[in-house]
């Protein structure tokens, strides 16, 4: 289980990319937290989230 | 004049808002708010940057005014907030903020805020700082538009040193747009949150 914004999600054994996607994220717009540090962009590919993840997304809205 | 914050705020907090440095990245609705509060104030140091200059269409939510039409927001701002708060140094940079150039332009603010209005460049700051300034604080925002609920815009702390303002869903593109009022509530949030983070109240 991966807690997702306060969400208990089955998405353990995904990569941040592969659950941004399929959540309808879009990368460009948005910053990953995961266990209280940022995720880097180019890692989302290869950062494969576990069971007890605990992931913060921002999603950025147009506005200002 | 600082004897006049003082009084109002106390030394001990004045002393912490007057050795702050704080950059506002972005001059539009919430910068330019944002800037006008902290001047008020008495951050110390501003650092406001933006690469755009003042339109007609701006009025309606940002503080210029019609003779200011067509200068640069970082020198129209800072025309304006020499007026309100004499006493606050300005660092002024006419550019756009890229990753090229953040680390440069941003080195010496202990706060960072995030005042843009494209989606994509509030994410493209927002990723930049946390990877690559994590001693930092941060304050973004995102949603703000339409006439919603004043109560819908909240400061939420997303993580150490990174909070987020806004209804976190109301985007530009959709219904009226945006009204002064919601956005300068966003912009209050943010500059609300630079204070109670210099004077050490930061959880939300």
């Amino acid at each position: 289980m991966v807690r997702v914004n306060g969400q208990n999600l089955e998405i353990a054994g995904k990569t941040v990319a592969e659950f941004l996607a399929d959540a309808g994220y879009d990368p460009k717009r948005v910053a990953v937290e995961r266990g209280g540090g940022i995720v880097p962009k180019t890692q989302y590919g290869e950062t494969v989230l576990t069971d007890g993840d605990c992931v913060e997304v921002v999603s950025f809205v147009g506005g200002g | 004049m600082l004897k006049a914050l003082e009084e109002r705020h106390g030394r001990e907090l004045q002393r912490k808002f007057t050795s702050a440095v704080v950059a506002v990245c972005g001059l539009g609705g919430l910068g330019s708010n944002i800037a006008a509060s902290l001047a008020r104030a008495g951050i110390g140091r501003l650092i406001l940057i933006d690469f755009d200059r003042v339109e007609l269409s701006n009025l309606h939510r940002q503080q210029y005014k019609v003779s200011q039409i067509g200068r640069y927001k970082t020198e129209a701002m800072a025309e304006n907030l020499k007026e309100i708060a004499p006493y606050t140094e300005l660092g002024i940079h006419t550019a756009r903020i890229t990753e090229s150039n953040a680390a440069e332009l941003l080195k010496n603010a202990d706060i960072i805020c995030e005042a843009f209005d494209n989606a994509e460049c509030k994410a493209m700051l927002v990723n930049l700082v946390l990877e690559t300034m994590p001693e930092k604080y941060l304050v973004a925002a995102s949603g703000m538009a339409g006439l919603g609920s004043a109560n819908d815009i909240k400061t939420r702390r997303v993580a150490k040193r990174f909070y987020l303002c806004g209804d976190e869903v109301s985007s530009v593109g959709d219904g009226i747009g945006l009204v002064s009022p919601r956005v300068m509530l966003c912009a209050a949030h943010q500059a609300q949150m630079v204070l109670r983070i210099l004077a050490g109240e930061p959880e939300e």
